[in-house]
C-alpha cells in the first residue's frame, strides 16, 4: 500500500489536518472456521486465493491502515468482492475483527462493551445501506423518526426533527406513505433523512447510491454535497464507481482482495496511480474534467494574465490558458493569494492517461 | 432355530406386564401425591373458564349477537361476513343450539387465548436459538401426531375428567402452528431491515417488539387462525372427557344414531370455524397492507 505524495504542487494542498476522526490499525478479517489459527498464514503472506484453497476460509480484510479525518468524506473503492462491506460494517462492528484496532475519537470501539457499543451506534455513527434497509410497516416520518426513537427522543420533538429532514431531502408530502410506495431515489432519500437525523457526526454510506439510475445517482450525489457543505460531517462513502469517488471524495482508499493498495487524494491517484491496477482503473475516467489545476501547476508565480483558479478542472482552464498570449495564467488559491502558475502543455501533457505494463488486471 | 425367526423375541409376558404396571403405579402414585397439587395450579384457569361461559350463556342472545357481530366488523371491515355471522347466530339459535354453541365458544377463546400466550414465546425463543428450534420441533412433531386418546389418558388421571383437563387437551394439540409460525415468521425477516436496526443502536428488545414481531404478524397470524381451527375440531374429543357444549350433542347423536342432531350440531361448528376463519384472515391481511401497495 503506497501513501502516494505529490511533486512540487505540495504549497497549495489543504493545510494541516486535525487528529483523525476515524483511525483503523492493522485490521484483519478471516471468514470461516478457525480464523485465529489461519491468521499466521495471513501474516506470513498468504494471499486471498490460496488461503480459500488451501484452509477454506475467506480473507476479508488484509492488514487495513487507514487514518479517516474529520468533516471530510473519505471514498472507499473497490470492485465487487473486495471487502468494502466488510471495512465499513467493522467501525460500528456489525462485524467483529480477526485482529487489528479501531478508534473513534480517540475510543478503542473493540474494547466497547455492549452499552457503549449501543450509545456509539445510536449518538454517534450512522449507517445508510445499498438495499436501504428501510422499515417496511412503518411510514415514511416513522422511518426517519426511527433512530431518534432508539435514542430515547420525545415523540413530539423527534417527529418535528424528522420532519425537517425529510423536507431537506426533498420528501416533503411524503410523510404518511409507506416505502413500497416510494421509487428507489424516494426510498434512499427516506434512508438518508435517517441517518442525518439523529445527528451523528459520522455518516457510514456503503454503496448508497449503487443500486439507482445514473441520472437519479448523480442528483443524489449533488444533495449529499450540498448538505455536506453546511453539515461537515465526517462520511465514509462505498462505491465501486470512479466517478461518483471522484466527484465527492475529498479522499480516496482503492481495496483490492481486502488490502489497501492506495490511499490519498483523489487528485494524486489519478496523476500517479500506485500499481497497474489502479491505472487500469482510472483509464477511462474522463481526465479533462477530474484533473484539477492544482494536480499540475508548478511553483514560481512569475507570470501575467487572467487567473485561474487552483480547483478548476482543465476543461476550466483550457480556454483562458489558450487566450494567454504566452499560453500560460497565473494560479489562483479561492481565496485569491497566488501561489503558481500553469501551461497549456503541462494542461495538454495532464489528458494523456498513465500506461499501464501488461494487460488489463481487472479483468485478469 | 426357526421358532427364532417366526416369533418376535419380545420379552415375556410377566416381564411385559410388570413392566408396564411399574409405570402405572409410578404414575398413579405421582398423581395421588401431586394431584390436589396441580388442580390447585389449574384451579384459577377454571374458575376463569366457568365466569366466561356464565357470562357468555347467562347474557341476553342480543347482546351476544351484536358484541360478535360488532368484533367481526372491527376484525374484519366486511359488512358480508358480519351479516353472515350474524344469519349464523340466529339460525343457530332458532334451532335450539344457542347454549350448547356459547359453551363451546368459551371453550375455544379461552383455550386459542391460551396458547397465543404461551405459543408466541416459545415460538419466539425457538427463533433466537437453533438449539432451541432443534429441541423444540420433534416435541411439536409428537404433539401434532400423537392420537390424541394418547395424551388423555394421562391428563384425565391426573386431573379427572372435567373441564380443565379438556382445555389441555385441546391445546396440546392446537398449539404447535402457532408456535412453528411465530419462529418461521420472525427467522424470515430482511436481514437488512434486520441490520438497520442494528446500525441504528437497537436493543434486543426494541429489535424484537419492533421489528421482527410486527413483520412476522402476518405469519403469526396465520398461525392462530390455524390454532383456531385445530381447537374447533377438537371439540368432539374434547366432549368425551366432560367439556360441554356443541360436542357433547355430537356424542350423544353418534350413541344414539339422531342423524338430525349430529348433523346440526356438527354444523354449528362449522358456522363458527368459517366465522373465526374469516375474520381472523381477513384481519391478518389487513395488517400486511404495506405489503401490497405500490411497486416493491
Ligand atoms: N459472512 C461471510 N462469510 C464468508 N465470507 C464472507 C462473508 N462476508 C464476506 N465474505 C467474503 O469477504 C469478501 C469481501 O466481501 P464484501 O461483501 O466486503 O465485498 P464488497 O467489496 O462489499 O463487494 P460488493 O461490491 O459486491 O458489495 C468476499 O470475498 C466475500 O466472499
Ligand atoms: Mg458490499
Amino acid at each position: 500500500m503506497a501513501e502516494v505524495h505529490m511533486t512540487e504542487t505540495v504549497p497549495c494542498a489543504d493545510a494541516g489536518e486535525d487528529a483523525p476522526k476515524v483511525r483503523i490499525k492493522g485490521l484483519y478479517k478471516i471468514f470461516g472456521e478457525t480464523p485465529e489459527a489461519v491468521l499466521e498464514h495471513v501474516h506470513g503472506g498468504m494471499s486471498k486465493p490460496e488461503l480459500m484453497d488451501l484452509h477454506n476460509h475467506a480473507l476479508g480484510l488484509n492488514d487495513i491502515n487507514l487514518d479517516i479525518p474529520a468533516r471530510k468524506i473519505q471514498v472507499i473503492m473497490g470492485l465487487s468482492g473486495s471487502g468494502k462491506s466488510t471495512l465499513i460494517r467493522h467501525l460500528n462492528r456489525l462485524i467483529e475483527p480477526t485482529s487489528g484496532e479501531i478508534w473513534v475519537d480517540g475510543e478503542n470501539v473493540l474494547a466497547m462493551d455492549d452499552k457503549q457499543l449501543r450509545d456509539l451506534r445510536r449518538f454517534k455513527m450512522s449507517m445508510v445501506f445499498q438495499k436501504f434497509g428501510l422499515l417496511p410497516h412503518r411510514t415514511v416520518l416513522e422511518n426517519a423518526m426511527y433512530g431518534l426513537e432508539i435514542q430515547g427522543v420525545q415523540a413530539k420533538e423527534a417527529e418535528e426533527r424528522a420532519r425537517k429532514w425529510l423536507d431537506r431531502v426533498g420528501l416533503a408530502g411524503f410523510e404518511d406513505q409507506y416505502p413500497s410506495q416510494l421509487s428507489g431515489g424516494q426510498q434512499q432519500r427516506v434512508g438518508l433523512a435517517r441517518a442525518l437525523a439523529t445527528d451523528a457526526e459520522i455518516l457510514l454510506m456503503d454503496e448508497a447510491f449503487s443500486a439507482l439510475d445514473p441520472l437519479i445517482r448523480t442528483d443524489m450525489q449533488s444533495i449529499l454535497l450540498e448538505l455536506q457543505e453546511e453539515l461537515h460531517k465526517t462520511i465514509i462513502f462505498i462505491t465501486h464507481d470512479l466517478d461518483e469517488a471522484l466527484n465527492i471524495g475529498d479522499r480516496i482508499a482503492i481495496l483490492r482482495d481486502g488490502e489497501i493498495i492506495q490511499s490519498g487524494d483523489p487528485q494524486a491517484i489519478i496523476m500517479t496511480p500506485a500499481d497497474d491496477y489502479i491505472t487500469d482503473f482510472i483509464k477511462d475516467v474522463n481526465r479533462a474534467k477530474v484533473v484539477r489545476i492544482r494536480s499540475i501547476m508548478k511553483a514560481p508565480a512569475n507570470s501575467q494574465g487572467k487567473p485561474v483558479l487552483t480547483t478548476d478542472s482543465i476543461e476550466d482552464a483550457l480556454p483562458k490558458l489558450h487566450r494567454s498570449p504566452s499560453k500560460c495564467c497565473p494560479v489562483q488559491r479561492p481565496d485569491g493569494s497566488v501561489c503558481g502558475n500553469v501551461t497549456i502543455d503541462a494542461a495538454i501533457e495532464a489528458l494523456k492517461a498513465p500506461e499501464s505494463e501488461g494487460d488489463d488486471v481487472r479483468y485478469a | 432355530m426357526l421358532e427364532f425367526l417366526t416369533e418376535f423375541p419380545s420379552l415375556g409376558r410377566q416381564d411385559l406386564s410388570s413392566f408396564k404396571q411399574g409405570i402405572d403405579e409410578g404414575f398413579r402414585t405421582f398423581s395421588r401425591a401431586n394431584g390436589e397439587a396441580i388442580e390447585a395450579f389449574f384451579n384459577p384457569l377454571l374458575q376463569f373458564l366457568i365466569w366466561f361461559e356464565d357470562v357468555l350463556t347467562g347474557a341476553p342472545w342480543p347482546l351476544v349477537i351484536f358484541v360478535i357481530a360488532a368484533l367481526t366488523w372491527f376484525g374484519a371491515r366486511s359488512w358480508k361476513i358480519t351479516t353472515g355471522a350474524v344469519i349464523s347466530l340466529l339460525l343457530i339459535g332458532i334451532f335450539g343450539m344457542w347454549e350448547d354453541t356459547m359453551s363451546t365458544l368459551a371453550m375455544i377463546t379461552v383455550a386459542t387465548s391460551l396458547c397465543v400466550a404461551l405459543g408466541i414465546p416459545i415460538g419466539v425463543l425457538m427463533s433466537r436459538s437453533d438449539r432451541a428450534q432443534s429441541l423444540v420441533t420433534p416435541i411439536l412433531d409428537v404433539m401434532q401426531t400423537i392420537p390424541s386418546f394418547v395424551y388423555l389418558i394421562p391428563v384425565v388421571m391426573l386431573l379427572g375428567i372435567g373441564k380443565v383437563p379438556g382445555l389441555i387437551a385441546v391445546c396440546i394439540y392446537a398449539i404447535p402452528p402457532i408456535v412453528r409460525l411465530t419462529n418461521l415468521g420472525i427467522r424470515l425477516v430482511d436481514r437488512d431491515v434486520m441490520e438497520a436496526a442494528e446500525a441504528f443502536g437497537a436493543s434486543s428488545r426494541e429489535k424484537l417488539f419492533g421489528v421482527q414481531i410486527p413483520l412476522a404478524l402476518p405469519n403469526i397470524f396465520a398461525g392462530v387462525n390455524q390454532t383456531i381451527m385445530m381447537a374447533l375440531s377438537m371439540v368432539v374429543i374434547a366432549s368425551m372427557i366432560g367439556v360441554r357444549g356443541l360436542g357433547t350433542q355430537v356424542l350423544r347423536a353418534i350413541g344414539n344414531q339422531y342423524l338430525a342432531l349430529g348433523l346440526m350440531n356438527g354444523l354449528a361448528i362449522v358456522a363458527l370455524a368459517i366465522i373465526f376463519d374469516r375474520v381472523s384472515q381477513t384481519y391478518g391481511k389487513r395488517l400486511q397492507a404495506y405489503r401490497e401497495t405500490g411497486h416493491g
